[in-house]
């Protein structure tokens, strides 16, 4: 088996008369945090939404976890696991029930364990008999990325996972993810908008523009491609200047 | 056909969690139909006060408002669970977890199946209980209406997902309209004759048509109903697998046009 844990090649998704993403390669290996930035409308949302199967692509090819996606789709997605700002658990359920809900979806064994650990790990174990909704935007968060390594995934795909959370709980989460990815070697593929977030995090960082790939590298390469000190002003002169295209590096 | 079992139990628990924890849905569930069987009731109760020695002829009004229930109910599984999942923009978890299709349908036509069957014996309760209406008077037939009633609400359900999957949340309000745009047609509470000729064919299309002339023809004193229960039955075949078609087609469609992941995060 390949140590690859995402293969993408020549991934393109077209929207009527949009191209949200364009020609996207990149590989994901195991237990790499792999940070995809872009400004909006870039198409991140839309490469994480192939990659699990919610998005057909145009055309281009996935591979996670040597498996085909769409066509091992089922195979795929019980040993990986999702977490978005924008999608929430059930708000009218208590947060021990939609974790269970999950976890049996999963088929985790052990589930009340599971959970219990979970909601240790990520400070929310007093909010377990509260109902869903109730919850701050903060602590719903966390108890999305409980649902979200439920199954112990190997892969991991996050969506603005932080863009709800204080400084000081994004930095507690940012230390759990990356816990759980040295003591699990877990792979992510992780969006945000937040750059210290991303520095942080992420081993590796794909920049991405009007849905093409147009930088890649650890966060100090990139700051030294664009000749910039940090990736806010990396960010900033993405977002600003278009097409631009990193010094020396053909996009 | 695998089927993983476990995941359909999963979701059947979420919805067990969603009903349990909320008293509005539990009393929405009874009220509506609790309060069509009053009124339908007391129709016929006076209605019989008019035409006194023709009760085989008016008591089928409530048999058929109970059985029109059965059908409603089972769309409504469908439907509502799909919709449940929406509102609460739960439905990309779903879809991002190893959930198949198939298995997100058994789970809704549980959720529905068990409605129907709590409904049924609500409304069967009372209709005995205050209007000396017995719903066993049906006899053997019973069964099978109820099974065609059932799987017609299922194949009119997934078509509703299916449309609602296209055109989002503003399209909500299709889970109620459609069975009540059939209803005319499925002649529930008059026999398909009265209708106009040209609408007869249309109506004669519907599965449930033929169990509510079943119906009928069983509480005049006719014998069962089978030529009746053939027909429903074969085009129940029919709408359960276009239905399905349609489902699938759709679903496939919102993947390729994004849809899914849109509608998850609106
Ligand atoms: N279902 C859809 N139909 C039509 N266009 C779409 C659809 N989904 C996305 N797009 C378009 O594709 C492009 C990429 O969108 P996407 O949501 O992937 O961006 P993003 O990088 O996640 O942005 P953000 O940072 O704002 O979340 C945008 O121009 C968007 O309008
Ligand atoms: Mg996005």
């Amino acid at each position: 088996m390949s140590d690859e844990v995402i293969e993408a090649s020549g991934l393109r998704k077209v929207f009527g008369k949009t191209v949200a993403v364009d020609e996207l390669s990149f590989r994901l290996g195991r237990g790499e945090i792999l940070g995809l930035l872009g400004p909006n409308g870039a198409g991140k949302t839309t490469a994480i939404s192939m990659l699990l199967g919610l998005i057909t692509p145009t055309a281009g090819r996935i591979r996670i976890l040597g498996r085909e996606m769409p066509k091992d789709r089922v195979a795929i997605l019980e040993r990986c696991n999702f977490s978005s700002a924008y999608v929430n658990l059930p708000s009218n359920l208590r947060v021990r029930e939609n974790l269970t809900v999950f976890a049996k979806l999963y088929g985790v064994k052990r589930h009340r364990e599971r959970i219990a650990e979970l909601l240790d790990l990520f400070e929310v174990a007093p909010l377990a008999a509260r109902v869903t909704g109730a919850l701050s935007s903060g602590e719903s968060t966390r108890v999305n990325l409980c649902k979200a390594l439920l199954n112990e995934p190997e892969l991991l795909l996050l969506d603005e996972p932080t863009a709800s959370l204080d400084p000081d709980m994004a930095d507690k989460v940012r230390r759990i993810l990356r816990g759980v990815q040295r003591d699990k070697g877990i792979s992510m593929l992780y969006t945000s908008h937040n750059m210290r977030d991303v520095e942080e995090v992420c081993d590796r960082v794909l920049f991405m523009n009007k849905g093409r790939l147009i930088a890649e590298g650890t966060p100090s390469e990139i700051k030294a491609k664009f000749g910039e000190q940090t990736l806010e002003q990396v960010f900033i002169k993405v977002a600003r200047g278009g097409d631009l295209v990193a010094e020396g590096g053909a996009a | 056909m695998s089927m993983h079992w476990g995941r359909v139990f999963a979701l059947v628990l979420r919805y067990t969690y969603l009903y349990r924890r909320s008293v509005p849905r539990l009393i929405e569930m009874v009220f509506w139909p609790v309060m069509d069987l009053l009124v339908w009731g007391f129709v016929t109760a006076y209605l019989l006060q008019l035409r006194p020695g023709a009760p085989g002829l008016v008591t089928f009004l409530m048999g058929a408002m109970i059985f029109w229930d059965i059908m409603y109910r089972a769309q409504q599984g469908l439907s509502l669970s799909f919709l449940e999942d929406l509102w609460s923009r739960n439905i990309l978890n779903l879809f991002a977890s190893p959930i198949r299709l198939r298995e997100f349908l058994a789970a809704t036509f549980l959720v529905g199946l068990f409605k129907v069957l709590v409904i049924g014996t609500v409304l069967a309760a009372m209709a005995m209980g205050m209007y000396h209406f017995n719903l066993f008077d049906v006899g053997p037939a019973l069964v099978p209406f109820f099974i065609n009633l059932v799987v017609m609400g299922w194949a009119v359900g997934m078509v509703t997902v299916a449309i609602i999957l296209r055109f989002g949340i503003g399209a909500e309000a299709l889970a109620w309209a459609i069975p009540f745009f059939l209803q005319p047609l499925a002649a529930v509470f008059y026999p398909v004759a009265v209708l106009p000729g040209w609408l007869q064919p249309i109506a004669l299309s519907i599965p449930a048509t033929h169990v509510f002339e079943g119906m009928r023809h069983v509480l005049q004193g006719g014998d069962f109903p089978t030529v009746m229960l053939v027909h429903a039955s074969l085009l129940n075949l029919v709408y359960l697998a276009g239905g399905a078609a349609f489902f699938v087609f759709m679903f496939r469609s919102a993947r390729n046009r994004g849809h899914l992941a849109k509608l998850g995060m609106q």
